[in-house]
């Protein structure tokens, strides 16, 4: 589509879930996600960024085959989800592309060590290990994301670790799978903000001296600036703009993506108050007609807006925008 | 303690509480009663609210900031009380007051809005029986009366009266938020108390909460304490911000000064903790280590085992609060009344 990566290690095509709501007398579609294409190549992190119900967690549990897709497809290593048929293959790709979930106190079972969940895993799904070997790689991945002594960590009971530790502990679970590819779904969201950037520095590190890519799902851009390579801003179920992180701040394609950037809250720079300011939150997207999504919101809004659904267009070398204005070539400015 | 100001403060409209403080926290201690004994949560903590001021208080989880508004808006429950200090609101002390001569002050003067509209909302009942609700507990008994306030608070916080007839799970994530403030501001207060009421919210919803906030504080008049865990929110809102740390006031100044120059080394870690959208992609440390256990009281200052600047004095002397300029820092560095330079950076 508009990435450049030439062959990526994951990659979806129209990718679309949609969920069915309401009764027998009032059969309605939220329409999730809606046509995204997107790809991760290798050793990478792309930040996943939008609201809430935006659908960025929806193309995640897509992605790790927790959902299965409406319609469209998921490839990895040129390989189509739909086609893994076995209970061997599933587990492969699981281990390939595990996820890490947002809430470090739900995740650990409280009356498991530490090493529990990752001693399972790794028996899970690299069977060939034997038990000293699983304790060995356990040790190695909680040493990987910094937590050491990791012999006295895996004893600990989740209780005994603080938030920061046990989202550590999740990363190092993925980890211990050798993962192409981490799903990490919010993963900073619930810690305190001197605990954050310790976890986004592992996810640096696991990328650069690891190989690994990270799909980073964030509501934060901030923190998305600081440690991926590329941004995907999602709105309503599509992709908004995607390209690479510097290039979509600075340059800022969809008006959407000017918004969302205005409202970051930067104690360094003036408040940015606009129009926009009082009426500001996305739609639920219930059997939508065709149009621009963000048409209602939206100052730059022209007839074709409210007509045809944009498509997402390449405007400059990996940065696309799904807004028929900036496709117009007009320098896009909403919010400024 | 001076009140300072920012320009952009709105001054307060309308003629209220007059010159004196709105609610004056003295010596605030409040401690859980555990097996292995007391905990103290919070710790001596005092300051004053003007009327129509804005007080932001941050502080990582477990740092005392919601203990302290608990125990100000009296919802303290066992095993934490009130062990210490004086609550003055509206010059009368609140510490010990029985139940029947609360209600005479919750919610007609000093209203609460919680973290999470979600929980707090009752999901079976709609918002305008929710508001009739309270506006009956505190003896408003016309329904005409009722309907047309509730109303009229739902249009200040910008919802059509339309949704009275609505359910909770009917409303956006920023509505219910908002019917919240509403609900908090039927009888008019002099201090609404708000916990983290944007948290759960977008960025885009938050900044118009945030803004609707200030607005409708310009126009009524009430003061606003406001606890957050995100100092960068607080930042254009609030006059004067109090940074918690271990169940103490580590800093505490006018918020501008306090983002440009914070001076206590927990502050200067926090402000180097959140990374900016603009300028240059710097690598970030964070704050070593993790909050204190603070069931097991250290000799010292609390900051100690993730402190940069430890000197040997800080494991033995508690940290007192010393005035640097306008504003308080409890840290050593600052004990002689210097600016912490020579010792600092």
């Amino acid at each position: 589509m508009t990435e450049t990566t030439a062959e990526p290690l994951l990659g979806t095509d129209r990718l679309t879930r949609h969920f069915k709501i309401g009764n027998a007398l009032s059969r309605r579609t939220l329409h999730a996600v809606d046509d995204v294409s997107l790809a991760i190549g290798a050793r990478e992190i792309v930040a996943l960024a939008g609201e809430s119900g935006s659908g960025k967690s929806t193309i995640a549990r897509l992605l790790a085959k927790l959902y299965k897709p409406t319609s469209g497809e998921v490839y990895f290593e040129g390989r189509a989800l739909s086609s893994i048929r076995s209970r061997k293959d599933l587990l492969r790709y699981r281990g390939d592309v595990p996820m890490v979930f947002q809430d470090p106190f739900s995740v650990t079972n409280p009356v498991y060590r530490a090493s529990h969940g990752i001693l399972r895993a790794l028996a899970l799904h690299r069977p060939e290990l034997s038990r000293q070997q699983r304790h060995d790689e356990a040790e190695h991945a909680l040493e990987a994301v910094g937590l050491s002594p990791a012999s006295d960590i895996m004893q600990r009971y989740p209780y005994e670790l603080s938030g920061g530790q046990r989202q550590r502990v999740g990363f190092a679970q993925a980890l211990s799978l050798r993962p192409k590819l981490i799903l990490a779904d919010e993963p900073v969201s619930m810690l305190d903000v001197s605990i954050r950037i310790g976890l986004l520095n592992v996810m640096a590190d696991l990328r650069d001296t690891r190989g690994v890519s990270i799909l980073y799902i964030t509501h934060d851009i901030a923190s998305a600036r600081y440690v991926a390579d590329r941004l995907i801003v999602m709105y309503a179920g599509n992709i908004a703009e995607a390209g690479p992180v510097e290039e979509v701040l600075a340059r800022p394609r969809h008006p959407y993506t000017e918004l969302l950037l205005s409202a970051v809250p930067d104690p360094r720079a003036e408040l940015n108050v606009t129009e926009e300011t009082g009426k500001g939150e996305p739609p639920r997207v219930i059997d939508p007609t065709p149009g621009c999504r963000f048409r209602w919101r939206c100052p730059l809004a022209i007839d074709v807006c409210h007509s045809v659904t944009p498509e997402l267009v390449e405007l400059a070398p990996g940065h696309a925008a799904a807004c028929h204005v900036a496709q117009t070539g007009v320098e896009v400015r909403a919010f400024r | 303690m001076a009140s300072v100001r920012t320009d952009a403060d709105p001054q307060p409209s309308g003629s209220r509480a007059g010159a004196g403080p709105v609610l004056a926290v003295r010596d605030l201690s409040v401690a859980y009663a555990m097996d292995r004994g007391a905990v103290l949560a919070v710790d001596r903590v005092s300051f004053e609210l003007y009327p129509g001021e804005f007080l932001g208080i941050v502080g990582e989880s477990g740092c005392g900031k919601s203990t302290l508004l608990f125990a100000i808006a009296h919802l303290l429950a066992p095993p934490a009380a009130v062990i210490g200090g004086n609550i003055v609101f509206k010059g009368e002390n609140m510490v010990g007051l029985t139940d029947d001569q609360l209600t005479t002050i919750r919610w007609r003067e000093l209203s609460v809005v919680m973290q999470s509209a979600m929980n707090a909302l009752n999901p079976v009942k709609s918002i305008g029986a929710q508001f009739k609700d309270a506006m009956k507990a505190h003896g408003v008994v016309s329904d005409d009366e009722i309907t047309a306030r509730s109303a009229e608070v739902l249009r200040m916080v910008g919802i059509d009266p339309i949704h009275l007839k609505s359910y909770p799970h009917q409303l956006s994530g920023g509505m219910r938020q908002r019917s919240m403030i509403a609900m908090a501001l039927l009888f008019t207060p002099d201090l609404v108390i708000m916990d983290e009421p944007t948290s759960a919210l977008d960025v885009v919803a938050q900044r118009s909460l945030m803004v609707q906030i200030k607005t409708l504080q310009a126009e009524l008049g009430f003061a606003v304490v406001f606890v957050t865990h995100d100092m960068s929110l607080v930042s254009h809102f609030s006059e004067r911000l109090m940074v918690m740390y271990a169940g103490q006031v580590a800093e505490w100044g006018a918020t501008r000064d306090v983002f440009d120059t914070p001076r206590h080394p927990y502050s200067i870690g926090l402000m180097g903790a959140f990374p900016s959208i603009k300028g240059e992609r710097v690598p970030l440390t964070g704050i070593p280590g993790r909050p204190p256990d603070l069931s097991r009281r250290q000799h010292g200052c609390w900051f100690v085992p993730r402190c940069p600047k430890v000197m040997p004095a800080c494991r033995e002397t508690n940290p007192d609060l010393y005035p640097v300029r306008d504003a308080l820092v409890r840290c050593l560095l600052y004990a002689g009344g210097a600016d912490g330079k020579a010792a600092g950076d």
